[in-house]
């Protein structure tokens, strides 16, 4: 997507499908629907990584933990004051519990990068790896969010609707910032540092922008993925979580938001249609992905040109 | 306009700079050369605020700039042609020319200055809307001087600008170098390997060695130094 009206035109078809997919949702075989909205969740961590990851050239492999730091806030959230709220006001209750999930993760977003920015590369990848796993084990010794034993009860108020919506706002807001003339910077910072810095662009600052955007999109993806399966426990947001992410970016090739929505699609299906094959399910999974990168290391839908080297990150 | 004084910049425990001074007067052209590890390319890098300076000071119109942040510097006004044709690969040639501009406002000039840009590169121009990472290292060049000229500097400093480019090209940019010191009045300091084609378009000239100014003079005089003939010119 080159130009700020594809942006908007993914908006409005997000939009058109989420209201339409909501109408017909009670006629959704359960399972179905439950897969649909694990695309869609997918979709907004996927497309918010990649803001990091692809377009600003930055390896984050803390967005399972930025997930975490707004499901669990949403979550509890909701537990909190679902009881005080008549049925009518639940979409409002809703809104301001993903809100502030998102709002939150965005602010560890914020804590995260300001110090850890100027590291490069590996670096950088180990430090918020650092950072996830230390959301993992605060969260699994906090007993007011359940502890080990995990949050349970949550209101199921995702629904299919919302979930697209949001992704549909996700792809929206990402596309239309780095299409902006301020959002080449992104590009910018990650094609170049040093020439960026003497074009006069601060690059530390940059960094920091997409690491609150992703992070804050992140949030808003765990708010929505626990009122989803009304559980949550910190297993699921552990250093794996993360990888998996970073595998649709990688798929989809970074920095090409449609490649990576349809990543983030495929990759949530397959495992389901690798069902059938019970144990062996990971194995296949695994091949389908080393094969996938073989054909195309670039990934599936990159046409932009990469310097030597910078796609092996 | 440019004026640096006993410069010293270290990598770790290494000195790359031993106390570097030198002027760069108004709208003059100034070269630095040197062989390998001289110090050229950190002399730049440290002006423009890429690298820490150990010791020793840079001003600028009279400002001290020393130590202050790159962003900072080109905002001043003073802008770096980074060594290796660091052109943005990912956006294209007006992308790029836009990215030059990212500190200014104002559209009608900036609109001019690409005009000015086609006028002097007229090789951008069949480019314009190709991925910068798909040019050839001379069209590379051009864009990466083309783009410096965009944040509207008083002064530029180039490194290397022949470095890896077909000889054809490489007159045909120093032509162009020439012609933006006298059009636009701009400053221009030069690093170069090439040391006899830098030295027949500037004004003065610094030899540089391990990290010291070994030699300056006029550009004119130090063609005919015997020394700097042996060591640089080729006799």
């Amino acid at each position: 997507m080159k130009s700020a009206d594809g942006a908007k035109r993914w908006l409005l078809v997000g939009i058109a499908l989420a209201v339409v997919a909501s109408y017909f949702t009670p006629q959704f075989n359960r399972y179905y629907l439950g897969i649909a909205i694990d695309c869609g969740i997918n979709i907004i961590l996927a497309v918010s990584l990649n803001l990091i990851n692809g377009h600003t050239g930055q390896f984050s492999l803390g967005h399972a933990g930025f997930m975490a730091v707004g499901g669990y806030t949403a979550a509890k959230f909701s537990l909190v004051f679902e009881a005080m709220v008549p049925d009518s006001l639940k979409p409002l209750l809703f809104v301001a519990a993903l809100t502030l999930g998102g709002l939150i993760a965005a602010l560890a977003g914020l804590g995260v990068g300001v110090p850890s920015l100027r590291l490069k590369g590996d670096y950088l990848a180990i430090v918020t790896l650092g950072f996830g796993e230390i959301i993992r084990v605060v969260v699994q010794n906090m007993e007011s969010v359940g502890a080990a034993s995990g949050l349970k009860n949550i209101p199921k108020w995702t629904t299919l609707g919302w979930t697209f919506a949001l992704a549909a706002i996700t792809i929206y807001a990402v596309a239309s910032l780095v299409n902006s003339t301020y959002g080449r910077g992104f590009i910018a910072v990650s094609d170049d540092e040093v020439a960026a810095s003497s074009m006069g662009i601060n690059p530390v600052r940059y960094k920091v922008t997409a690491f609150v955007t992703g992070a804050f999109f992140a949030g808003i993806a765990g708010g929505l993925y626990a009122h989803h399966k009304q559980f949550l426990s910190p297993t699921g947001f552990d250093f794996l979580k993360s990888i998996d992410i970073v595998v649709m970016v990688i798929l989809g090739g970074m920095g090409r938001t449609a490649g990576v929505v349809i990543a983030a699609i495929i990759l949530t299906l397959l495992p389901e249609f690798l069902r059938q094959f019970a144990d062996y399910r990971m194995i296949i999974y695994s091949l389908l992905i080393i094969g996938l990168m073989m054909a195309r290391p670039q990934g599936l839908f990159t046409l932009s040109f990469k310097k030597k080297g910078a796609a092996s990150v | 306009m440019l004026e640096i004084d006993h410069l010293e910049v270290s990598y770790g425990s290494i000195r790359a700079l031993h106390g570097i001074s030198l002027k760069v007067p108004e709208k003059s052209i100034v070269t630095l050369i040197g062989g390998n590890g001289a110090g050229k390319s950190t002399t730049l890098r440290s002006i423009s605020g890429l690298i820490k300076v150990r010791a020793g000071n840079v001003r600028y119109d009279g400002q001290d700039i020393t130590n202050k942040p790159a962003h900072e510097i080109v905002a001043r006004g003073l802008c770096h042609v980074p060594e290796g044709r660091m052109v943005f690969a990912n956006l294209t040639v007006m992308e790029n020319l836009h990215m030059g501009a990212y500190l200014r406002k104002d559209r009608a000039g900036i609109a001019s200055d690409i005009e000015y840009a086609f006028t002097i590169f007229p090789r951008l121009k069949e480019r314009i809307s190709q991925l910068a990472g798909t040019l050839s290292g001379g069209e590379q060049q051009m864009l990466a001087i083309a783009r410096a000229l965009m944040s509207k500097p008083r002064c530029l400093m180039l490194d290397e600008p022949s470095l890896g480019i077909a000889p054809i090209l490489v007159r045909s940019i120093f032509d162009q170098i020439v012609a933006i010191n006298k059009e636009r009045g701009l400053t221009i300091l030069l690093v170069e390997q090439n040391a006899n084609l830098a030295l027949s378009i500037s004004h003065y000239g610094y030899v540089l060695e391990t990290g010291s100014v070994l030699i300056e003079d006029t550009a004119e005089a130090l063609r005919k130094d015997p020394q700097v003939r042996a060591a640089y010119l080729g006799g």
